[in-house]
């Protein structure tokens, strides 16, 4: 059904941020238009997904050029299911970063790049062509390489090389697998993909290219063995970058796994076996990795790798029960992910430090906040009934009808590490007592007392309104599965996808 | 640069090349050409002033800086794009006036879309050059 509608979450933060550039170095009024853009894109949003969810596919020919030969945009039930989560994800950072962004920061243009690049995000999941699909990758690295050297200082600008270098590769790899597939079917429109490439009778050749988008979006998902760049980089900016960066970069890089394979490639025997391998060993690789750190944010950035393989992994079995467990665990880590990196980003204002050595006595200073992190905490370690809970009884359902033995040891080792960590993490934090200054380190000082009550509001509201909506995964959880449970099935059978964007008559 | 030659070459060039960018901005709906080339042609008229006169002398001779016209392009692009939504077509498409107007003829959407890419392509171009001269000085 063609619904123009569907383009306003793209073209409503296209305006703000074009807005915010004609207000330059006024910071208030900055901080006004993005919170206010946020909410209405968000309000713009559910509307979106209860129309999609309540009714047909919606697509929207841009120029009138008829698909396959134009460039359309498709909202299905996982499309705006995503652009919802990440509207939730957006509105919370944008409140977080009124108060938490320095104000040179915002001098130097944080907010317009921000709402480039969550116009890139909702780009991306809602375009229904290859080729488009890649433009707003590059408007998502583009953007983010600038929120991530903003600032200029040594360390921002060395991680940032080492990001940018790897996704450069990513989207060479990406935009070579989208000649190649040129090449050989004469289309980029992704349902007419789906009908030519089934359609070849050289399954090699189809392999090989399946594998050129495989690697390029591994990269962007930072799957093992090609996720060193994240860990290196993303601790290097301010707290609120990160988050938006770690709930929903690398999720954009899974989405467009989980796309392509059900939609063009469907993987085969090799490929599943390949999914299954990478999934195992981002699992292990992430998991030991968070076990060593001591800086929260570091120890994080693995947590993000170590939990994208548990995505992967429910890819790779392919079955459906596989493909509804990954699913919920999509929307449970974007929405925690990004939490995560907000509480880090608290912690650093209420003790000036992220390093957890030297951290401690938390939970006697702020009980209240205290409570509320260890809801997001044990969000993630999936303790019953929070949100993280629910996906891994898909994933080892599925595990076992499948037997997958060793992605289901590999998942019961990640889910330990994880729950280790973090209860590690509270110990330090929360409960030790602050650790004796024996005069070498740095004072430590806790500038958030000192806050402005307005200030204060801002910082910790986005995260209760984020750790309200792991509550709603959580305890809600029928309604998610009934979400995930349709998203699946219109994965398994793409005949409406193809139909909403070609036509009865293909 | 101190070349007598190229001083001289670029009082005549600079109004001869934004003409022409002019020129291949407005030519491309059909044939090459468009907004962005003509923006870089344009751009390359002023960093040419820039290189004889010094990069202030060519920033007293544009009415805004640069960087101003960023904004400028991209509100006259997107909402060049985002018009025909309001008439109930899909984003980008393409809307025309009926009757076409002499000498300058058909007028559609597109227009204002290759004029704000135009000032957009200026606008960004000098900015970073000139910020790399004057940082260079």
């Amino acid at each position: 059904m063609i619904d123009n509608y569907l383009i306003l979450p793209v073209a409503i933060h296209l305006f703000a941020a074009i807005l915010l550039l004609f207000l330059w170095r006024r910071t208030v009024a900055h901080r006004i238009v993005s919170i206010a853009t946020s909410f209405i894109v968000m309000l713009l949003s559910i509307r979106l997904f209860s129309k999609v969810y309540n009714g047909n596919i919606l697509i929207m020919e841009a120029g009138s050029w008829k698909a396959p030969f134009g460039i359309v945009f498709v909202a299905d039930v996982f499309s705006c299911t995503l652009v919802l989560l990440t509207s939730f994800a957006a509105l919370a950072v944008s409140i977080f970063s009124s108060a938490g962004i320095s104000r040179s920061r915002i001098l130097y243009g944080y907010f317009p790049i921000f709402h480039f690049l969550v116009m890139g995000l909702n780009g991306a999941f809602l375009t229904g062509d290859i080729f488009n699909l890649y433009v707003w990758f590059e408007v998502i690295i583009i953007s983010s390489f600038v929120l991530m050297t903003l600032g200029g200082r040594k360390a921002q600008v060395e991680g940032a090389v080492k990001y940018m270098a790897m996704n450069i590769l990513a989207s060479t790899f990406f935009l070579t697998g989208i000649g190649i597939l040129y090449g050989i079917t004469g289309t980029l429109n992704m349902a007419d993909l789906s009908i030519k490439i089934a359609a070849l009778e050289n399954r090699n050749l189809v392999n090989i290219t399946a594998l050129f988008f495989i690697i390029g979006f591994g990269i962007k998902a930072a799957v093992f063995p090609l996720y060193f760049w994240l860990p290196s980089s993303y601790h290097t900016p301010p707290s609120a970058v990160v988050a938006t960066f770690g709930g929903l970069l690398t999720k954009v890089g899974i989405y467009a796994l989980f796309r392509i394979s059900t939609l063009i490639f469907v993987p085969d025997e090799f490929t599943k076996n390949l999914l299954l391998f990478i999934a195992v060993f981002t699992i292990l690789t992430g998991s030991f990795g968070a076990l060593i750190k001591r800086n929260i944010r570091r120890m994080f950035s693995y947590l993000i790798v170590c939990h994208i393989g548990f995505m992967i992994g429910g890819l790779a079995m392919f079955t459906g029960v596989a493909i509804t467990g990954a699913l919920i665990y999509l929307f449970h880590d974007i929405m925690v992910k990004t939490n995560m990196f907000l509480i880090a980003g608290l912690i650093r204002q209420l003790k000036g430090t992220m390093n957890m050595d030297k951290l401690g006595g938390l939970y006697t200073d702020y009980p209240k906040i205290s409570l509320l992190i260890a809801i997001v905490l044990f969000s993630l370690a999936g303790i019953p009934p929070l949100s993280g809970f629910w996906p891994k009884l898909y994933l080892f359902e599925a595990g076992f009808i499948n037997r997958q033995y060793i992605l289901i040891g590999a998942i019961i080792i990640g889910s330990f590490i994880t729950l280790y960590v973090i209860a590690k993490m509270w110990a330090d934090v929360f409960w030790k007592n602050p650790p004796e200054n024996d005069g070498r380190g740095e004072e430590l000082k806790d500038s958030f007392a000192t806050l402005s009550l307005s200030k204060k509001t801002m910082l910790v509201s986005p995260i209760v309104f984020l750790a309200a909506i792991s509550l709603y995964l959580g305890f809600c959880a029928q309604n998610i599965t009934e979400v995930a449970e349709r998203i699946t099935s219109e994965m398994l059978d793409t005949t409406p996808y193809i139909e909403a964007v070609l036509g009865k008559t293909y | 640069m101190k070349s007598i030659i190229l001083k001289t070459a670029t009082e005549y060039l600079l109004p001869i090349l934004l003409l022409f960018s002019i020129f291949i901005l407005l030519r491309g709906h059909y044939y090459p050409g468009g907004g962005f080339v003509g923006g870089l042609i344009a751009s390359i008229a002023f960093v040419l002033h820039s290189f004889t006169h010094g990069v202030n002398s060519t920033l007293r001779l544009l009415p805004v800086h640069p960087s101003g016209l960023v904004p400028f392009g991209l509100v006259l692009s997107a909402t060049s794009m985002l018009l025909p939504l309001m008439a109930g077509k899909p984003a980008m498409t393409g809307l025309w006036i009926e009757e076409p107007i002499p000498v300058i003829g058909m007028i559609g959407s597109a227009l204002f879309f290759d004029i704000g890419v135009y000032f957009l392509v200026i606008g960004v171009v000098l900015t970073i050059l000139f910020s790399i001269f004057q940082y260079s000085e």
